[in-house]
């Protein structure tokens, strides 16, 4: 049975450019800051990999520090710029859809010395602008305000956000994670002190994300030890997934515009096809330019959420019915409960750089035989063609 | 050849069931049931269950194995209806058994639902225990290692969940459990059992109840009424319990009677605890109907000494006196190895003592 894959928003399938790069550098033996021959030719790729990034987020070479992940990044950002504010600012404003990394980041600020305001998203998932900007007080250390939503895909006008908390002297950290792989991300429109990026979302390997930490914004380090990139993360330089990363966001950066188009496109026919299913609702922005083309998100009645998982799960089709987390159990999200979001499930669709109509086709005709198989009490075990039932033997 | 789901929590057993399930040809898939909702700092390896850890044992196990492997958070139903009644149980002076609990609400009801709903053709679990086909009907049989049999958490199946259900461990003693285990590359081959209540891993029951029942303090005393003690909550005691009376005195005495009502324990000689008779509440019977007139033995512990029985409605006369029978314990009627139900004891007589629920 061919499964399809909808859960590029979890992990993306690596680009050859990005594994080409690995097979490169794998091969080579150094550690980047070591000063002899072999550390100076492997520091090569970290320090073309910076420049890339830079150049693809309108950055300075010097404004980009690479970390393990968008997790790190994110705790970077958050935590880096929070304790190193101006003393006495201690109080930090974010968003009620914040991904965890950086939700718990901002919890641990509240649990040392921060006071925290969460505000809350329209019911599409978008975060206000003018809500934010009011949430801010003169003693605001930090603001941080993803660029577009994991789980609904809502977009938020970060442009926006970042002026007006620049003109304020207000720090901001932006968690574009998700955006980068369909959306220009570009610090000279988006004016921000920290935004993170995770590799592994936009066709790099997973292990490496990136961190733009705006020159002469002070960051407090998170991770201490030898300072290896730029005193602020420690930690050696993973100079083959940097390198992959670099080559990743390059080619990303150049056949975005044709990967948004045709998700848009993508996306329309899904929404066509489930739309002819009672019961099942599409959330979030409906204006185009509000949302990112990769992300279907859809609320399901008359299924359980467990029952949906393994239903779809044996049909083959591969999707996120709840953000991944620690033990493997599917929870309610707080982002589907602070938009108020009803259903019995929630279904995220994401889609990415292989995905094609075919599959979207498969993927709409799998999720509706669950569904009413579900609903119909039906098996979602047996072999859809049918045959007698397993014989139970004592 | 049968869609098999496996609840796996993590230890041998059920990790070895889901391995002979596989070697026997059947499409397995494993399930982790989170139950126990212990907060991360309270949780301690290797004891409790539903850990962290013990969710990545099973999802280890199940990729070593190369089924599917879920994890199915019950933890509210688990609490709903084991972990409340378990307090609830203890305040109105009964002594709940929450394993018979679980199996009955969650572990039998609930699983078994989903899992046939889905699809399924069957449920199993790691369970020490058989079940076998006699005269076209199902039958719960103890399992081989009588050490380690479980019959007697599962005596409130119906023969129609029997007839869904798949208890491949059964029929292998411990040992050969564990030699099956480490055999196959599975991890838990030697991890100890955990005996505990799954929801307390630190086996303090009374700091568990302490946290969650306000204190009711009270007279102990003994079988003339004479005050004896002082104590912090009829709840904090079991009958038959002779350890953590608090009284300094040479002579073993057991705790007979608790009420609740007066906020009363009432305390006395072994002897005060042997009992002759049980009047069963509700109880379930496997095949559908109330064992006939024969000699049985009966079980009130899950570990505990079968003892010669007979039933007579819903009462239990014991064949010999049996000591600590408490209110909320289940009485489970075996005939031979063959578990046949049972139900929770409502009343119970003493010769020293009239008690009732």
């Amino acid at each position: 049975m061919n499964s399809v894959y909808f859960d590029h928003a979890a992990s993306a399938p690596l680009r050859p450019e990005a594994r080409d790069c690995l097979d490169e550098w794998f091969a080579r033996t150094g550690n980047p800051s070591a000063t002899h021959a072999a550390g100076r030719l492997v520091r090569t790729a970290v320090e073309e990999a910076r420049e890339q990034v830079a150049e693809c987020l309108g950055a300075r070479p010097a404004d980009i520090v690479f970390t393990s992940g968008g997790t790190e990044s994110d705790n970077l950002g958050v935590k880096g710029l929070a304790e190193a504010a101006t003393p006495g600012r201690t109080h930090v404003v974010t968003s009620a859809v914040e991904h965890p990394a950086v939700r718990e980041s901002v919890r641990w600020l509240g649990e040392h010395g921060h006071e925290v305001t969460e505000v809350a998203p329209r019911p599409d998932g978008v975060v206000p602008v003018e809500v934010v900007l009011a949430a801010v007080r003169d003693d605001t250390a930090l603001v941080s305000v993803m660029a577009a939503n994991n789980e609904i895909g809502a977009v938020n006008d970060v442009a926006a956000i970042g002026m007006a908390l620049r003109e304020r002297g207000v720090p901001f950290h932006t968690d574009a994670v998700q955006a980068v792989a369909t959306l220009g991300v570009d610090v000279r429109r988006w004016p921000c002190d920290a935004l993170s990026l995770s590799a592994h979302k936009f066709g790099g390997p997973q292990g490496v994300g990136i961190a733009y930490l705006r020159s002469g914004v002070p960051i407090a380090p998170v991770q201490h030890g030898g300072g290896q990139d730029r005193g602020v993360r420690s930690g050696t330089m993973a100079a083959a997934l940097i390198a992959a990363a670099g080559a990743a966001l390059v080619a990303a950066v150049a056949d975005r515009d044709d990967l948004h188009g045709r998700l848009e496109g993508h996306r329309k026919l899904l929404v066509d096809r489930l739309g002819e299913v009672e019961g099942i609702r599409v959330n979030g922005p409906s204006d185009p330019d509000r949302r990112l083309a990769s992300h279907l998100h859809l609320s399901i009645d008359g299924v359980t959420p467990d029952a949906l998982g393994l239903g779809l799960d044996r049909a083959g089709l591969h999707a996120s019915s709840a953000s991944a987390c620690v033990s493997g159990a599917g929870k309610a999200s707080h982002v589907v409960e602070a938009c108020g979001i009803d259903g019995d499930a929630a279904l995220r669709l994401s889609m990415g750089t292989t995905t094609t109509e075919d599959e979207v086709e498969a993927a709409a005709s799998i999720l509706t035989d669950v569904v009413s198989r579900l609903r119909a009490g039906e098996s979602v075990v047996q072999p859809p063609s049918g045959g007698p039932r397993g014989q139970v033997v004592a | 050849m049968a869609n098999v789901l496996v609840a796996m929590s993590g230890g041998v057993d059920s990790a070895v069931a889901a391995a002979l399930l596989v070697e026997a040809g059947h499409d397995v898939t494993g399930v982790h049931l989170k139950l126990a909702d212990v907060p991360l700092a309270e949780q301690v390896p290797g004891q409790g269950c539903c850990t962290l850890d013990d969710a990545q044992d099973a999802r280890r196990a199940a990729q070593v194995l190369g089924i599917d492997f879920y994890v199915w958070d019950m933890a509210d139903l688990f609490r709903r209806e084991v972990q409340q009644p378990f307090a609830d149980a203890y305040v109105a002076g009964l002594t709940p058994n929450p394993c018979v609990t679980c199996n009955e609400k969650v572990k039998y009801a609930a699983l078994h639902e989903r899992a046939m709903a889905l699809g399924f053709d069957a449920v199993a679990t790691g369970h020490h225990a058989r079940i076998w086909e006699r005269d076209g009907e199902r039958v719960l049989v103890r399992g081989i290692d009588r050490a380690k049999d479980q019959s007697y958490v599962l005596y409130m199946a119906t023969a129609d969940q029997l007839a869904t259900t798949m208890l491949p461990v059964g029929e292998h003693t411990k040992d050969e459990v564990r030699r099956i285990a480490a055999d196959r590359g599975l991890r838990m081959a030697a991890k100890p059992d955990s005996y505990d209540v799954c929801f307390i891993p630190s086996g303090d029951t009374a700091a568990y109840l302490r946290e969650r029942v306000s204190a009711d303090p009270g007279p102990i005393v003994d079988l003339d009424g004479r005050r004896l003690g002082e104590h912090a909550g009829t709840w904090q005691y079991t009958i038959g319990q002779r350890r953590g009376l608090g009284l300094g005195t040479h002579e073993r005495r057991f705790v007979v009677d608790v009420d609740p009502a007066s906020a009363t324990v009432i305390v006395g000689p072994r002897d005060a605890l042997a009992c002759e008779w049980a009047q069963l509440g509700d109880p379930t019977w496997i095949a559908g109907r109330p064992p006939g007139e024969g000699d049985l033995t009966a079980q009130v512990r899950a570990h505990g000494r079968p003892v010669p029985a007979t039933i007579d409605g819903d009462v239990v006369h014991f064949g010999e006196p049996v000591h600590g029978v408490a209110c909320g314990q289940s009485v489970v009627l075996y005939d031979g190895e063959v578990c046949l139900g049972g139900g929770r004891v409502a009343a119970a007589d003493r010769p020293a003592l009239p008690i009732s629920a």
